[in-house]
């Protein structure tokens, strides 16, 4: 065997890319991805798509910042405690969330309706803060019609919002057909996409926390 | 179903058995992944709020102290809960991913220069209002 065809892999015992007939490398050798890794990749590229859509609120709300009109900035408006509050039950929902994971990989209907159960009420939480929150502000004349700063934040924390909210008809959903239907294949892919869209939907609170309401809150001086 | 199960025995959501994958990790060492994951968020997230009030950072470095903090409770989010890893069958994932950052950056920061720009180079709106009389 030649020097080039060793260095490509090339052995014939051991067929494409040096790899063991029946052996599969994930990488397109020796056949294709198992099922669980195709479903999460697609669900993946929506995930990232979904992403780059908030990176679009994230850029209007960026520049839209100081356009106040005259009416509340920032500064004034947000408090802290609530957010604090909101981003605990998020990261909880979000730990808790894992921990369902491994229930349905262990299959135990008990632990998966457990920590079903308390992601949804820790998300719930979160979207009972976030209404007020809002309420709060249109109470304060501060709604998203007052200025184009209170249009783009409304439009960025409310998307977020809204995906939670969708996120936990979908969670209850799962808790459902895990009851009825058991562990059955195509539920736990199912599961493998919601646990997924719930991590993600924490990430981007995490970005809405740092950038929009700590960021947000430090005096306007201390600004670039 | 009768479609074979590729769950058998699964860490995660169950995983595809595939020779030469590293041996099943213990119910015990995942849960500890995911703990080792939350208490790591919670300490950025608590640095975030603490760099907010804080006297120790020079004042006008706060918020980009706040940005270094949130790419790096992405981080951890990525690798303990999404799994992002370096297992070649997340090649596909972490290209995606590359790929998305890099949108995400141009949409971000290219709106952010091109607006600074534009006001910049814009007439004041008074001065505009007056040449309109």
């Amino acid at each position: 065997m030649s020097t080039a065809a060793m260095r490509l892999g090339h052995d014939p015992a051991l067929g494409p890319a040096g790899i063991a007939p029946g052996q599969v490398s994930g990488r397109g050798a020796g056949g294709p991805a198992g099922k669980r890794i195709v479903v999460g990749y697609g669900f993946w590229i929506f995930l990232l798509s979904d992403v780059i859509m908030f990176s679009g609120f994230f850029a209007a709300y960026a520049v839209l910042f100081k356009s106040t009109a005259g009416g509340p900035s920032a500064h004034e408006l947000f408090d802290l405690r609530n957010t604090a509050v909101e981003t605990a039950c998020l990261l909880a929902s979000t730990f808790t969330c894992g921990m369902a994971s491994l229930a349905v990989g262990h299959r135990s209907q008990k632990w998966t309706q457990i920590a079903l159960l308390v992601t949804g009420l820790l998300g719930f939480i979160f979207i009972v803060l976030e209404v007020r929150e809002f309420a709060s502000f249109v109470a304060q004349g501060a709604g998203p019609s007052r200025s184009a700063f209170l249009s783009s934040f409304f439009a960025l924390v409310g998307c977020h919002g809204i995906h939670v909210s969708l996120a936990l008809l979908w969670l209850g959903t799962m808790m459902a057909q895990f009851y009825t239907k058991g562990f059955r294949q195509d539920i736990r892919y199912r599961f493998l996409c919601f646990s997924l869209f719930w991590h993600a939907l924490d990430i981007v609170w995490v970005a809405i926390f740092n950038l929009v309401y700590l960021v947000g809150s430090l005096p306007p001086e201390l600004l670039p | 179903m009768t479609e074979p199960s590729d769950f058998e025995a699964g860490s995660y959501v169950g995983a595809d058995r595939v020779p030469g994958e590293p041996e099943e990790r213990t119910l015990r060492q995942e849960v500890g992944g995911y703990v080792l994951g939350l208490a790591l968020a919670i300490v950025l997230t608590v640095a975030s709020f603490w760099a907010v009030r804080a006297r120790e950072i020079y004042a006008s470095g706060i918020a980009m102290a706040l940005l270094v903090l949130t790419v790096a409770q992405i981080g951890i989010h990525l690798i303990f809960f999404l799994h992002i890893t370096t297992d070649p069958d997340n090649e596909n994932n972490i290209l995606a991913l590359a790929f998305g950052v890099l949108i995400v950056c141009l949409i971000v920061f290219g709106s952010l220069w091109v607006m600074i720009h534009l006001n910049n180079n814009l007439m004041p709106m008074e001065k505009l209002m007056q040449m309109q009389r």
